[in-house]
């Protein structure tokens, strides 16, 4: 195998996370660093053609390439599983970008205590109310750590919003539930479409608190704090499985690539598949590089002095565990932390609503909407509840396109073809809207990944296995959700409403939400976790872990900005201090 | 070397095309002849006219509003299976193949060619059927992977681009009041409360310009 020249940091993964990462260091040291994505280069001008449902939204031109790999899913330890062979349930992207350039842009924080759920959550209530099985985790941070990263995403994203609580002041209109901001958002709420105005006088007639969805996508003009100037939003409503043609979407190739592209010591490789990362175990465990297979075919060595693993959730549990590094987690025994603590997000459509009126609702945007937080994470009592934790409720005033969308009926039509359906499904196309609910996945023991015994990648490895179900927490949370968002659309004056028929087993063909977390988490003690809050490796200190993989359990809200404000800190401790003396970081 | 095959599809069926369409060369085309042969790119004629006569009658033309035999979506299917996504292109197909609860989606091998050429084979002569014994056979084989699958290709070819082959003078978008990849919605996306506003559809060539490759045309 050839080995290349040594370079001081290697990143595997070109999308939020690693190109972030990669702007950092490039913009603010001298270290060489490579980049190693392997989907195709990308570019804004690129998405001028891409306009099309067909290709985009239906046949996922920006999805990872599952001929190549995929993983596979049983319900339960007792099944055999079987590779997801089309995509469904998430949508991982592939290329320059990553997930970031497809996305919906919707860019709300956490609550404070999803970053202790253990300890508030057995504070509140006791020990009693957790499952049984559960796995659920304190991060080893809080949200006021993490307050000032959140406020240097939103300028970095220019996101679009209007705060419910500045500095401890709660201010109507914005999210009274969110944590503590330090700052207003950079740019005012993105414009109110038909739906969401109904959705927002509805909730607001049952005592709720709704406020505009926080935008990465503009609503107007803004230039960030690197000079990255865009245009506002003109509500086309291509955006989630898109790129955006006018670059008013906040994505890795508009933000971070140009400034990267500026700087002489890093390198951004495509088609390069990256397969282990190597290490030496003596005399302490140290990460010496990685292996890849080039765009030609070739497998070639790496060596780096740091390593960046940032290949979303699946990759990155992957990686370790391919790669031999770390324990693997045996949920039998509870030994072992690679491949712990797999979530996804509770994320029905509680409610669809017909209307008698037309709602024009092909104009829109992935991120723009109303929603409310009045049945979030602990804002409201479960004392006589018979769930833990809740959701956001939303009107998605996303532009709806109608391969995707037609042929939703109101559920007293039995017909599924012919005359009987096309009727009633031409006539209710542009009059029907639905309320999502967006919920927490909270963590179970049961629920983990490993490498599958039987299935196999294009290159011989092993896939990644996921064993996934829902418990009744998530079951009753849904059903809750559901009556909730049937009363709301009685209000909004629903014609008829289909009501979500309930969580059962875990549907991968559903889309749910392109959120799933864990394998690789955070903690504050390595007994329990991968890496440490500042996601370095707690045996391996110059491997860093970054993205959802490093999250304890889900949250809500979506978790891009999250993701993105632990790159910006462990940014600044590599560049103040890990590099002055490499080693833990404390 | 295949033998080459076309559908046909008469002035009549292309009426929406006349009525619809805004490519003022296409409409002059169909207006001054009587029928258009298509040449085709993976379907036999007969295969073709059975898949087009159900294709209507799972989207009919109605007082409703026209259906697939105006959007042409048999042509869509056919330019659909000729390309990657017939066969299969980004599907994970390694074995074992394993029959399992439908929540992990469809687990055979065939691809959609093979599907529908084998799904055909159950329909010979389907499109000399009365419109009720069309009916009658395709509620025999509705819970069927072909059935499902030729379903959702009617509908993708009722409202896709029509660079796709379906769509016909966008008739599909205009029967839901879809405008296209329309750039200008600011000033209008926050107005028209409660009151259908439907401008004129454009496709993606209208809008940018240029052509586009569709993913079907991709080797």
């Amino acid at each position: 195998m050839k080995t290349l020249p040594a370079v001081d940091a290697v990143i595997i993964g070109g999308g939020w996370a690693g190109l972030l990462m990669a702007k950092e260091l490039g913009s603010r040291t001298p270290l060489s660093v490579v980049v190693l994505e392997r989907g195709v280069a990308r570019k804004t001008s690129d998405y001028a053609d891409a306009m099309d449902e067909l290709d985009y939204a239906i046949r996922l031109h920006m999805m990872q390439d599952l001929s190549q790999d995929t993983v596979t899913l049983r319900h339960n330890a007792n099944q055999r599983a079987l590779p997801l062979r089309q995509h469904g349930s998430f949508l991982p992207g592939a290329g320059v970008g990553g997930s970031g350039e497809h996305w919906n842009a919707l860019c709300p924080r956490y609550l404070p205590d999803c970053f202790e759920l253990l300890s508030r959550t057995t504070e509140k209530y006791g020990a009693k109310v957790l499952p049984e099985d559960h796995a659920i985790r304190d991060w080893g941070i809080t949200y006021d750590e993490l307050e000032p990263f959140y406020t240097r995403v939103e300028k970095l994203l220019g996101v679009s919003g209007k705060a419910g609580n500045l500095k401890g002041q709660k201010i109507d209109g914005g999210n009274i539930f969110e944590g503590q901001r330090s700052e207003e958002y950079p740019t005012p709420p993105t414009k109110v479409p038909y739906l969401g105005a109904l959705f927002r006088d509805a909730a607001k007639s049952l005592g709720y608190h709704p406020f505009p969805a926080p935008s990465a996508t503009l609503s107007q003009t803004y230039t960030n704090p690197d000079g990255v100037s865009r245009g506002g939003c003109t509500y086309c409503g291509f955006c989630g499985r898109f790129g955006c043609m006018i670059g008013a979407k906040a994505q890795p190739t508009t933000l971070l690539l140009p400034i990267i592209q500026k700087c002489k010591n890093v390198v951004v490789r495509t088609g390069t598949a990256v397969r282990r990362i190597l290490f030496d175990s003596t005399p302490n465990p140290k990460a010496r590089g990685v292996t890849y297979v080039d765009a030609t075919g070739e497998e070639v060595f790496q060596p780096a002095s740091v390593v960046f693993l940032a290949s979303w959730t699946f990759g990155n549990t992957r990686m370790l565990l391919l790669s031999g590094i770390g324990e693997p987690y045996d949920p039998a025994t509870g030994r072992g932390t690679v491949g712990s603590n797999l979530s996804h997000q509770v994320s029905t459509s509680a409610a669809t609503v017909f209307f008698k009126q037309p709602l024009n609702r092909y104009m829109g945007s992935g991120s723009t909407g109303l929603m409310f937080s009045d049945f979030d994470g602990d804002v409201f009592d479960h004392t006589s509840l018979s769930f833990l934790r809740g959701g956001t409720f939303a009107a998605r005033c996303y532009g709806y396109q109608p391969i995707a969308s037609f042929g939703v009926v109101p559920q007293s039509v039995k017909a599924t073809w012919g005359s009987e359906w096309k009727k009633p499904a031409v006539h209710y196309y542009d009059r029907t809207g639905t309320i999502f609910f967006s919920g927490e996945h909270l963590t179970y023991k049961g629920n983990c990944m490993d490498l599958d015994p039987t299935y196999k990648d294009k290159l011989g490895d092993p896939l990644l296995r996921l064993t996934l179900d829902w418990r009744d927490n998530e079951r009753n949370m849904a059903t809750f959700a559901t009556t909730k968002a049937v009363e709301l659309a009685r209000a909004m004056n629903a014609k008829e409403i289909n009501a979500f028929p309930g969580l059962r087993s875990y549907d991968s063909t559903r889309y749910q939400s392109t959120h799933v977390q864990g394998g690789t988490i955070m903690g504050s003690s390595p007994e329990h976790s991968v890496v440490t809050p500042y996601l370095q490796h707690w045996q391996m200190p110059n491997l860093f872990i970054l993205g959802g993989s490093t999250f304890p359990q889900n949250a809500s809200a979506n978790p891009t900005p999250t993701l993105l404000a632990f790159v910006y800190r462990t940014a600044d401790a590599i560049v103040n201090r890990y590099l002055k003396s490499p080693g833990p970081l404390a | 070397m295949r033998r080459r095959h076309f559908l046909t599809l008469s002035a009549t069926t292309l009426g929406g095309v006349l009525i619809y369409t805004l490519d003022r060369k296409a409409a002059l085309l169909a207006s001054e002849q009587k029928s258009v042969r298509v040449p085709l790119r993976f379907f036999t004629e007969a295969e073709a006219l059975v898949v087009a006569a159900a294709a209507a009658r799972i989207f009919p033309s109605d007082d409703s509003g026209p259906g697939a035999h105006e959007a042409g979506v048999a042509i869509y299917i056919d330019r659909q299976l000729a390309g990657p996504y017939g066969r299969d292109r980004f599907r994970y197909t390694q074995p074992p193949f394993e029959n399992a609860s439908p929540l992990f989606g469809y687990q055979g091998k065939e691809t959609p060619r093979q599907i529908y050429r084998d799904g055909i084979k159950g329909l010979k002569g389907f499109q000399l059927l009365s419109s009720a014994d069309q009916d009658a056979a395709l509620q025999q084989i509705e819970s069927s992977v072909f059935f499902t699958l030729l379903r959702q290709n009617t509908i993708e070819g009722m409202f896709c681009d029509p660079m796709h082959g379906g769509n016909a003078g966008m008739v599909g978008w205009q029967l839901v009041g879809f405008p296209g990849p329309r750039m200008a919605n600011y000033d209008d996306v926050d107005k028209h409360y409660g009151e259908a506003f439907r401008p004129l559809p454009a496709s993606l060539v209208q809008v940018t310009g240029k052509k586009v490759r569709p993913s079907e045309d991709e080797p």
